[in-house]
């Protein structure tokens, strides 16, 4: 009799309270690396806009933690591409861990500032909606809005 | 940066004594041997910045950190 083999699925252990202290360090980090005001974002939005290449005007991306980037136009707020990308760490043994939310919209600001170019084409790049829902966007570019303005 | 710890201090150190210059170098080819990808915060005028360096000769002497972030891969 031929018998199957069940090969163990990796579940990585949930602990709540490193992950809470990673998420800790994972912001000092980004607070020591981003301006003021995109810390301040990250902290009471959730997320980081950052312009793309060419500085203020045209289109800017919206960091999310371990979700799409998503383009839009800076001038409409329309919708322009989501672009799906992770960071792996292929040395860690434990594959299925993700980094920090905060150093995940860190790593993606950093590969943004340093080479759009090189992360826009390694990530897969879909229409609006693939992943995240379109009228959720818009409301976080609405708040945003009104998050600057109060700011100003 | 590491999966489910935050950033973790690999090295430091003044390249400009040599010892640990090389300690430093050591560290920079084993990060990106392991996949990583290597950033240096900047500051433009006011406005933060980040360069992608790819040897460590790319990094700027005035640099204060390197932060070794795992590849970016197709989501």
């Amino acid at each position: 009799m031929l018998r199957g083999r069940r090969r163990r699925e990796h579940i990585p252990r949930y602990d709540p309270g490193r992950d809470r202290r990673a998420e800790r360090k994972a912001r000092e980090l980004m607070r020591s690396i981003v301006s003021e005001h995109e810390f301040a974002m990250y902290e009471e939005l959730g997320f980081i806009s950052v312009d793309g290449d060419g500085g203020e005007g045209g289109y800017a991306y919206l960091l999310y933690p371990h979700r799409p980037i998503v383009a839009y136009a800076t001038e409409t707020g329309e919708l322009l591409n989501e672009y799906c990308v992770t960071f792996r760490d292929s040395g860690e043994p434990e594959l299925e861990e993700r980094l920090p939310p905060a150093d995940d919209v860190l790593a993606k600001w950093m590969a943004l500032r340093g080479g759009e170019r090189e992360l826009i084409a390694t990530a897969n790049m879909h229409i609006p909606g693939r992943q995240l829902d379109p009228a959720q966007v818009r409301r976080d570019l609405r708040l945003l809005e009104g998050w600057t303005a109060r700011r100003r | 940066m590491k999966p489910g710890h935050g950033d973790v201090l690999l090295a430091e150190g003044n390249p400009g004594v040599a010892e640990e210059e090389e300690r430093l170098v050591e560290e920079f080819r084993r990060q990106l041997d392991l996949g990583m990808w290597a950033a240096v915060p900047t500051t433009s005028g006011s406005r933060q910045e980040a360069v992608m360096v790819r040897d460590f000769s790319e990094v700027p002497p005035d640099a204060e950190q390197v932060v070794f972030f795992p590849r970016a891969a197709g989501g």
